[in-house]
């Protein structure tokens, strides 16, 4: 039976929020860097033709606006993570010329047994909202912390 | 896409992409802001017990973005989830697929299974994703 998780008592710990403007070079250095070629992260046109207002945020951009690390402080051998799972749920379309802030928290913490023993597991849950306080995205990452 | 023209079984349009390069993983990390070391200082990633650098498993993960994207229009992407299986090194050639497995005409979306495979059919990552019907 797997013990309780060291990290048991830092579940909901929330990191301080943290502001982004999502900038037309910084969806270019990213749809360059996925080799993805199509013209609407680029192309004002291209996109309005598409049927967007402005240049849409690809759909994995999200993970360019970090946010403040909740985990800061804690006892992590970083070289032992590794990212297991990963989920974007968009509330909303997300556009070039946004301004997003974002805030981390600490969703879950347990241990879990595997082939090569204990690992520790954490969830991390990550809000992405608009100038208005609206919800734009919710991302949850699982982290496998190996021992 | 229609909801009309979907229906469970569907293949989406596979997408190849041209072998992960080192560069592309300095790329990558400079434009996420993901700078882990194991994405691009060799001895760091040798010591750590792999072959060489490993990619991030978010690269692969924007492969099934663009796939998705580029079938069923960026803004009509509602949820998108992966499970990370195995590590992609430089070199290799990673393939993304996609079938719809869900039409729910109801609420106009479908559910779609995402899979990333390398040149050797190693199975990198499975996802899931929900999209938007017109």
């Amino acid at each position: 039976m797997p013990s309780e998780s060291r990290f048991a008592g830092h579940v909901g710990r929330t990191s301080e929020p943290r502001a982004w403007d999502v900038e037309r070079g910084h969806i270019r250095r990213f749809v360059e860097a996925l080799g993805d070629e199509d013209p609407v992260w680029i192309d004002e046109a291209a996109a309005r033709a598409a049927g967007h207002p402005r240049i849409p945020a690809p759909p994995t951009f999200a993970t360019c606006l970090r946010p403040n690390d909740p985990r800061e402080g804690l006892d992590i051998d970083w070289t032992k993570l590794l990212h297991g799972e990963q989920e974007y749920v968009h509330h909303k379309p997300m556009y070039a010329g946004d301004r997003i802030t974002v805030v981390q928290r600490i969703a879950e913490a347990y241990v879990k047994s595997g082939k090569s023993g204990d690992m520790d597991m954490m969830v991390l849950v990550t809000e992405g909202t608009d100038e208005r306080g609206a919800p734009v995205f919710t991302a949850r990452s699982l982290v496998v912390i190996r021992r | 896409m229609k909801l009309a023209d979907v229906r469970p079984g569907l293949a989406l349009p596979t997408l190849t992409k041209p072998p992960i390069s080192t560069r592309q993983l300095v790329q990558y990390a400079g434009a996420s802001g993901d700078f882990n070391r194991i994405h691009y200082d060799e001895p760091f990633a040798k010591a750590g017990g792999f072959p060489s650098v490993i990619a991030h498993g978010m690269l692969s993960m924007g492969f099934f973005g663009e796939l998705v994207a580029r079938w069923a229009g960026a803004a009509n992407l509602l949820r998108l989830g992966t499970r990370f299986k195995a590590v992609t090194l430089p070199g290799d050639v990673v393939t993304v697929e996609g079938v719809v497995t869900e039409v729910d005409a109801g609420a106009h979306t479908a559910s779609i299974a995402l899979t990333a495979k390398t040149q050797k059919g190693v199975v990198t990552l499975e996802g899931t994703a929900t999209v938007r019907l017109d």
